[in-house]
């Protein structure tokens, strides 16, 4: 590859980019507990068609029926189902009035992020639907998406208005009794984002959700259901923050793709909720099911950064059902003080000559144990498939943990499958080198850790991958002494 | 520019360094010989503050300050630049990236701004052309997969790129083609200055002929032993160590 002088110029060049805000909304919230008079309830406040109602009644009773999963490499404190709110909608406008009750070292996070509310505003080209306490509040640059036939809106209002796209896909990919998340986020999901681009279009710009969790005490259950017709393409953002809590707070969401026919998706994700604090108190538990369903031609390309969350429980997948299907997986994962992670990807090659990558990056410091899970399952009938994997682990210090899962089923000779593992530890050589450099331990290890994930960041979108940067470097804070 | 009194430093209770005494002055260049284990790649890193190495007695002063207590990158901050024997391989951060971080902690330091992108950009190619450094090569992950010769080349351009006042070259020459040791000396000597010093570290007499030493020392056990001009290095190549190791013991 030739590196030239403009090339050069671009890495050198200083790049800034901030994002966010932080609101405190007085909400509306239903009372604790789960039960299929919550469910209708839930439906109703919604306004919602029996055919949905009934939807979530089915998956109601189904996740009744369900255990929580304990395959997973994570030791937590089970939450009690009957002990959240499931439902919480902000009854006025925003007001931005109220920083001041807000946690003074969440303010300084936000502060080292570069965070100001009216930079916010100056998000030119990235339409913005957020998601607040389950409800959508604002919509951006819908226009413009409207001329092309682009449909961006809350789920909510995609049941309403577009029932008959809501009720041909809800559920293809993730079926309401999937798991024992799903179906929980099958019965009670809130609110979240729904998409459809229009056969043939390029979606003219990157759709971006900014997920938040705002209320004490209430889980978030996000449906997000993204369809791009044949021959289309869509790139959507989904970024968080939250609060610091001293309760653990659920989050189980629900993500489904549908590539068509020679469609493109690309889904990234920067993932930094509460992860809870030095002691381990307190952080989001994080239970989510991320898939995708590719047709003939088309591709699933999924991106994330994961810093936050006191456990996280996440496989976005692909279903490589159509013939020359593509499904991508790029993830780095952070874990620091007690923060468990146990995620990856399963690639469940169907079609002929569908073919997969997984790179995987997971970086443990202090106390925290991070394990990658993946499974890569090629079909009968998939001839020629082909698969690479990378998981490569970073470790910090002397407390972490890093494991590796991978699943290889394959029922096809003519398939291709390569794995490559690899685990390094930062060294003190490569620190004292730095430094001697005059790069401070600190700054040090943020750009080990930066070189380490480069191959990931290098997925993201420049502005989302930059802000990523940020995340890691201040998600490793104070993690080598 | 650099005094050194009476310093004592080792690991874990083993003195390796006995007593050392070294001034090295603006605009002089010294040379340190000496045989395997003589202590001389653990006095570059003590000069450096590697925190491995306790110092137990003695001072290192640098331009009449006490370096006692100064971390590594507030010495590479007051201008102290190690060119490394091994230097480490840092995957994914490109050579140009690495410099930059390092250009611009330094002039944090001194609260200054970053190094605007433009200037950087006529500074990288002026130090790379005066090292003959293919452009390529600074997109490339920092020593990852460099060949010996590379990493050392590469040293010398992080030493042209920072323009410390105290550089320590810690076998530089190791590994080391004839063509390469001639740009890398040819770098070294081009950089060179009566506000500056240079100290080589080295096993052979090969590099001084390129870089040319004010100041021989010879060090032995910890000490520095013996001391003089360039025909010290002459003499030392003739006769070996053995000589020093036969008279130290007299």
């Amino acid at each position: 590859m030739a590196y030239t002088e403009e090339e050069l110029k671009k890495e050198l060049e200083t790049k800034e980019y901030e994002y966010g805000f932080y609101t405190d909304i007085a909400s509306e919230t239903f009372p604790k507990g789960l039960s299929e008079e919550i469910v209708i309830a839930i439906s109703q406040k919604k306004e919602e068609p029996a055919w949905m109602t009934n939807w979530r009644l089915e998956a109601y009773r189904s996740w009744v029926q369900m255990k929580e999963p304990e395959w997973a490499n994570v030791k937590y404190k089970k939450p009690d189902f009957q002990d959240i709110s499931y439902y919480s909608a902000p009854n006025s406008k925003a007001k931005y009035e109220s920083l001041d009750e807000v946690d003074p070292e969440l303010l300084e996070t936000f502060k080292k992020l570069g965070i100001s509310i009216d930079e916010q505003k100056k998000l030119a080209g990235v339409a913005v639907d957020i998601v607040m306490d389950s409800v959508s509040v604002a919509t951006t640059f819908k226009k413009t998406l409207a001329e092309k036939g682009i449909i961006f809106c809350s789920i909510s209002e995609a049941i309403k208005e577009h029932p008959e796209l809501v009720q041909k896909y809800l559920g293809t990919v993730v079926p309401q009794k999937d798991n024992f998340y799903a179906a929980l986020n099958s019965a009670v999901f809130s609110d979240g984002s729904f998409c459809y681009i229009p056969k043939g279009v390029r979606c003219p710009m990157e759709l971006s959700t900014y997920f938040r969790i705002n209320q004490a005490g209430t889980g978030q259950f996000e449906r997000t259901l993204v369809i791009a017709d044949k021959d289309s393409y869509v790139s959507y953002l989904e970024g968080c923050t939250a609060p610091s809590r001293d309760e653990n707070q659920l989050h189980a969401a629900v993500v489904e793709l549908i590539a068509l026919d020679e469609a493109e998706i690309k889904y990234s994700t920067v993932q930094n909720w509460f992860p809870g604090d030095k002691e381990g108190k307190g952080g989001v538990y994080n239970f989510v099911t991320k898939r995708g369903l590719c047709e003939k031609n088309a591709k699933i390309s999924w991106t994330q950064v994961e810093t936050g969350s006191a456990i996280t429980w996440k496989y976005p997948s692909c279903i490589l059902k159509g013939d020359n299907s593509i499904g991508e997986f790029y993830s780095i994962a952070v874990t620091n003080n007690y923060q468990q992670a146990d995620t990856g990807t399963k690639m469940v090659h169907l079609g002929k000559n569908t073919r997969s990558t997984i790179i995987s990056k997971g970086i443990s410091a202090g106390k925290s144990q991070n394990s990658y899970r993946g499974l890569v399952q090629i079909n009968g009938r998939a001839k020629n498939a082909r698969n690479f994997s990378q998981c490569d682990s970073l470790l910090m210090g002397n407390e972490c943990g890093a494991h590796t899962f991978p699943y290889i089923e394959v029922k096809n000779k003519t398939a291709q499958i390569e794995h490559e593992a690899t685990t390094s530890k930062i060294g003190e050589d490569q620190i004292f080198y730095c430094n001697q450099r005059g790069i401070d331990t600190e700054k040090a290890i943020a750009l080990i850790v930066n070189g380490f994930s480069k191959e990931v960041l290098n997925k993201l979108p420049m502005e989302f991958a930059v802000e990523a940067q940020k995340l890691l470097e201040i998600s490793l804070e104070g993690s080598v002494g | 520019m650099l005094k050194i009194k009476n310093l004592h430093a080792g690991v874990e209770g083993n003195e390796i360094l006995n007593g050392i005494d070294l001034e090295v002055k603006a605009g002089e260049v010294h040379a340190i010989m000496g045989p395997n284990g003589s202590g001389k790649s653990t006095l570059a890193a003590v000069i450096a503050g590697k925190e491995e190495f306790e110092v137990t007695e003695g001072t290192i002063e640098l331009e009449g300050e006490d370096l006692d207590e100064t971390s590594p990158e507030e010495r590479a901050h007051k201008g102290v630049f190690l060119s490394f024997q091994y230097p480490v391989e840092i995957p994914g951060v490109s050579v140009t990236n690495f410099m930059k971080t390092a250009i611009n902690e330094s002039r944090k330091a001194r609260g200054l701004e970053d190094m605007p992108a433009n200037i950087m950009l006529k500074l990288i190619r002026e130090k790379s052309e005066l090292l003959e450094i293919d452009r390529k090569f600074l997109s490339r992950s920092l020593n990852e997969g460099f060949s010996g010769g590379e990493k050392k080349r590469n040293e010398i351009f992080q030493m042209a790129m920072l323009e410390p006042k105290l550089a320590i070259l810690d076998e530089t020459d190791s590994g080391l083609d004839i063509d390469a040791l001639r740009i890398v000396a040819n770098g070294v000597n081009k950089l060179k200055s009566q506000e500056n010093a240079v100290i080589v570290i080295t096993h052979y007499q090969r590099l001084l002929d390129y870089i040319v030493p004010d100041f021989v020392h010879v060090l032995h056990e910890g000490k520095i032993v013996k001391s003089g001009t360039k025909d010290l290095a002459l003499e030392l190549e003739e006769k070996g160590y053995d000589w020093i190791k036969n008279e130290t013991l007299v």
